[in-house]
């Protein structure tokens, strides 16, 4: 009866889920980041961390973090100072935004939760316009790097920054336009719905080339390699990062890691069939979520290990020469797919 | 879409020679260059070489290689200390090639005395130029790699290198700063197990050079990033004195173990490989063959190592050489190593001038650079292999 | 059928090449075998030695640190002279010895008070080693002597007489080498026991386990007359007797020294560190071997 009260108290409920989101938010990126520490070591025929915390490293990131909060935080003299603190949190909080509205199950059966709170499910929140939202949250990033690299008052921080804009706003194209073909075959916005629509079969069969390009984009987006001008470490020092130190950088670290997290879970929910399994369909969805969030997060780290990376003007003469006509082909496809069955 | 031609100003970025040709209409649009310093703290350069810019947004308008943060005063030094003292020190402005250089102090006192190294001894050195040459060129197909945002080729390349250094350490003591070679000979024979982990580790790396070419050679990325970068005609790599690998991938294949073979050369069967356009991924791709040569080399030494002392049975206690002078060209392992040696019969010379292949590279950064984007910039210096205390001395 | 392995692999290359100088498909190739590369490389063993925990074991001939045979040494600071960087430094005084006979002039000898080398200034050439004449230097793989502080590496005379322990047996040499100078020189040769066994019985009993390194250093004729003209400072006869060099009571055997288990346990459990057990451990074996002989 308490449980019963206590859940149909809308506040509750939120604060329930804000925290257990916040706690995905802040655990995620740090295993991602381990798996990347030891995933790159061993494809380079090294061990990686093995000292923190005993066991195989286990503790590295945490120890990282620690370190990260301990260390001075330096502003430069000539650098905005007010804009040069702002930045990491400009980045940052889109990118936790989007973890809200990620569904990694399906829906309860039967639901008592109150209007308002978003429905009882492995979500935080469910909205109707939920691929609409995700896409225009992680877009604001952007703002934040040019931020960090315009207040840097820094050359390498700046190309890095204007290298940054020039290719978020490249690649946002094909992947709205990859992402809207998904959201017309599944005939809802809502990532929710998108979900429960991939039951007879996920949408990376009819959607490959949009699967393809989405992934495409997402990592141009996220500035992983093989499209990480904007840090590229060996011309540009770290673009907008090359000033920032201690809990400063290590906010823009989180990011990143989150990015890829975020990214690979609505790639997960968009064409990977959500939280439907395949083979051994009693393992429950979340699972079945993670599990394909951890694939797709893996081939992210794998690309890095392998991959040069492209120069600026290609990637550029990518997204508009290929990617772009590509996706809107494919969305065309998409419509006739639709009118005709 | 045409490789070699290079882009020219007037033309928006867009690429090696697919821009689109703007005509800026009068003083309208005024646009300022930016100045930026590429080092001498910088991770691309690895070392201390500072490459000043003028950018017209992300195009190098002109690139000035500024040197010497590195000078140590080989030269000078040299001037100061005896013989034995010279090969010690010779080890380390190309840390790279440490056996080469002082194969190179040696070879030229030797001249200069009139002696000759015992034939095993100059077996020996040569294997151990040979290994020395794969350890360095490990090194810059690593780094290239890396350079181009590739971490992983760099790793691999250090645990061959690490095989490799375990090697010559059986030998010489050493990983890095060998010192294994004196004047008329080498310090001690090798220990016994060398030759057949030699012989294994030929087969080792033969077999893991694959890895490079999956990784670097055969990518679509890398080829997309290097072809036709940098392009260096051979007439022009000639004017600037340029030599080794970069020379050999201009289409010159000029290498004085062919032309004026020393030690054993002349009796070993090698190749020498040439690039056609001379960019980047020639450059590349010589230094990666260079390598299988080298391997060939060695695995003829293995065959041919006669037996025999490897110090002439007299050598005085103190090292004088003749009033005279000499000059001694090697192929090091960065190109052509020179020696100017000149002696008025003291302990010491009285001059040692070095031409190091390194500086000569160097020289030659802002012809190569004019014109290309910063992240050519890159792709450019990483392939225009050189070390900076070679530069500087 | 009968396809060797190498001609299996050079047809699979073959075909390789083949499909990379392909265009569109090639590029493709080319992506996929980089991803291989990296795949197969994750799945072999990393190729990494957790160095604390794992001690190389590094060839006899590394240059790790320089130790010093004190009792050899003359003072005849060739070694401080031909040094590139001067980073040796050597203190002595000249000592007057009681004359032989009495009434004639005391003998006079040189003391050393101080011997150091800067690590700091070093740069590992080994021409001091090169240059010793009565071998007081020698070269030895220990490297762990790192400090966070420029000025304790310069290590005196008792660090460095203590490093003595470290050094190994110079290894044996490759099929075809000459024996060097120094050992062919003389009657014995290297890796000769029947020639050395009647010097060995002579002075074996005067070796001490202290003093005897474990060691076969190719020089018997040099380190004897280092240990006669160099009398240690005790200033006796019958110590000079004790000091006799270990390369002569020893007897130049084939086999290098092998590591003693027992001995080895026995210094790992009081916690000596692997290297200096394993110098113990082959000591204690040579000791053994010794015991055997006589």
């Amino acid at each position: 009866m308490i449980f019963y009260h206590f859940f149909s108290n809308p506040w509750a409920v939120f604060a329930l889920k804000l925290a257990a989101v916040f706690i995905f938010f802040l655990t995620a990126p740090l295993v991602l980041g381990y798996v990347e520490h030891k995933g790159l070591a061993h494809m380079q025929s090294r061990l990686g961390p093995m000292e923190a915390g005993r066991f195989h490293g286990w503790a590295q990131l945490i120890a990282d973090g620690v370190k990260f909060i301990q260390k001075e935080d330096i502003v430069p003299d000539a650098a905005d100072r007010r804009i040069f603190m702002l930045a990491p949190m400009i980045v940052i909080i889109p990118v936790s935004l989007v973890f809200l509205v990620i569904p990694f199950g399906p829906a309860a059966v039967s639901c008592h939760a109150p209007a308002g709170t978003g429905g009882c499910g492995f979500w935080g929140e469910n909205f109707d316009v939920g691929i609409f939202f995700v896409l225009a949250i992680s877009a604001i990033s952007v703002i934040g790097m040019l931020m960090a690299g315009w207040a840097s008052a820094n050359k390498f921080s700046l190309i890095g920054a204007i290298r940054g804009a020039a290719q978020l706003i490249a690649y946002e194209l094909p992947l709205v336009l990859a992402a809207s073909a998904v959201a017309m075959q599944a005939g809802t916005l809502s990532l929710v719905g998108i979900g429960d629509a991939q039951k007879a079969y996920w949408f990376v069969f009819p959607q490959i080339a949009g699967f393809i390009i989405f992934v495409i984009a997402s990592l141009a987006e996220l500035s992983r390699p093989p499209f990480d001008m904007p840090i590229a470490d060996s011309e540009i020092i770290f673009g907008h990062m090359t000033e920032y130190t201690g809990i400063r950088f290590g906010l823009f670290l989180l990011s990143e890691y989150a990015g890829i997290v975020s990214l690979s879970a609505i790639a997960v929910v968009l064409y990977l069939g959500a939280w439907h399994g395949f083979i051994v369909p009693w393992i429950p969805g979340p699972i079945w979520t993670l599990a394909k969030i951890g694939a797709l997060s893996f081939l992210v780290i794998w690309l890095r290990a392998t991959y040069p990376r492209l120069r600026e003007d290609q990637l550029q003469k990518m997204a508009w020469k290929y990617l772009i006509p590509i996706a809107l082909v494919n969305i065309l496809l998409t419509m006739i797919f639709k009118v005709v069955f | 879409m045409a490789v070699t031609e290079l882009p020219t100003a007037g033309m928006l970025p867009g690429g090696p020679g697919e821009g689109v040709q703007v005509v800026i209409a009068g003083e309208e649009l005024p646009t300022q260059e930016m100045t930026l310093s590429i080092g001498p703290q910088h991770p691309s350069t690895h070392g201390v070489l500072r490459v000043v810019l003028t950018l017209d947004g992300e195009r190098i308008d002109t690139a000035t290689p500024v040197i010497g943060y590195m000078h140590r005063a080989f030269d000078k030094l040299s001037e100061a200390r005896d013989y034995r003292q010279i090969i010690a020190l010779s080890n380390r402005h190309d840390w790279l090639s440490a056996f080469g250089n002082e194969l190179g102090v040696a070879l030229a006192t030797e001249r200069l005395m009139g002696i000759e190294a015992p034939e095993r001894a100059q077996w020996i050195r040569m294997l151990m130029a040979e290994w020395n040459r794969v350890l360095n060129h490990l090194m810059f197909l690593g780094s290239f790699g890396l350079e181009l945002g590739a971490m992983t080729p760099m790793f691999y390349a250090f645990r061959e290198r690490e095989d490799i250094q375990t090697l010559m350490e059986m030998a010489t003591g050493a990983r890095m700063h060998f010192t294994y070679c004196r004047v008329g000979g080498l310090k001690e024979d090798l220990p016994k197990g060398f030759l057949q982990y030699s012989e294994v580790l030929v087969k080792r790396i033969r077999h893991r050079l694959l890895d490079y070419e999956g990784l670097l050679l055969g990518n679509e990325i890398f080829k997309k990033r290097t072809v036709g970068i940098g392009v260096l005609p051979g007439e022009v790599a000639k004017s600037y004195g340029v030599t080794g690998p970069i020379l050999h991938a201009s289409g010159v294949a000029e290498d004085s173990r062919k032309t004026e073979p020393y030690l054993k050369y002349s009796e070993v069967d090698f190749e020498v490989p040439v690039g056609e356009h001379g960019d980047s991924f020639d450059r590349f791709n010589v230094l990666y063959h260079r390598i299988e040569q080298s391997l060939r080399i060695i695995e003829q030494v293995h065959a041919k190592l006669p037996a025999g002392p490897i110090m002439p049975g007299k050598m005085p206690k103190y090292l004088k050489p003749p009033e005279g002078w000499t000059y001694v060209r090697t192929e090091n392992s960065l190109g052509e190593t020179g020696y100017y040696l000149v002696s008025r019969g003291d302990t010491k010379p009285w001059r040692l001038k070095m031409r190091t292949p390194s500086f000569h590279n160097v020289s030659m950064i802002p012809y190569l650079l004019k014109g290309v984007l910063l992240p050519d910039l890159i792709a450019v210096l990483g392939s225009v292999f050189f070390v900076v205390g070679d530069v500087d001395r | 059928m009968a396809m060797t392995k190498e001609q299996r692999a050079a047809k699979l290359r073959e075909l390789e090449q083949k499909i990379a100088s392909k265009k569109g498909i090639g590029a493709l190739y080319g992506l996929a075998k980089g991803m291989s590369v990296t795949m197969r490389t994750m799945l072999k063993p990393a190729i990494t030695t957790q160095y604390p925990h794992v001690k190389p074991d590094l060839p006899e001939r590394t240059r790790g640190v320089i130790a010093l045979k004190e009792e050899n040494c003359t003072v005849c600071m060739l070694c401080s002279r031909e040094c590139p960087d001067w980073c040796i430094y050597i203190d002595s005084h000249k000592d007057v010895m009681p004359p032989k006979t009495p009434g004639a002039r005391g003998r006079t000898r040189n003391v050393l008070d101080r011997f150091a080398i800067d690590y700091a200034l070093c740069m590992y050439c080994g021409i001091c080693v090169d240059v010793c004449p009565f071998d007081a230097l020698f070269w030895s793989p220990h490297f762990e002597y790192s400090t966070d502080d420029l000025s304790t590496l310069t290590h005196e005379m008792d660090t460095l007489a203590k490093w003595m322990d470290y050094v190994p047996p110079p290894p044996a040499l490759e099929d075809g080498a000459e024996d060097p100078v120094e050992v062919s020189k003389e009657a014995v040769s290297y890796g000769a026991p029947a020639v050395a066994a009647p010097v060995a019985t002579a002075t074996a009993p005067a070796a001490t386990a202290t003093a005897a390194p474990p060691r076969t250093e190719p020089a018997p004729s040099q380190e004897g007359a280092a240990a006669d003209s160099a009398t240690p400072a005790g200033g006796t006869t019958e110590a000079a007797e004790t000091q006799a060099p270990p390369a002569r009571e020893e007897g130049h055997d084939e086999e290098p020294p092998q590591i003693d288990q027992e001995a080895y346990d026995a210094a790992i459990a009081q916690g000596k560190p692997d290297r200096e057990a394993r110098a113990l451990a082959k000591r204690a074996w040579i000791l053994k071997r010794r015991k055997a002989q006589s």
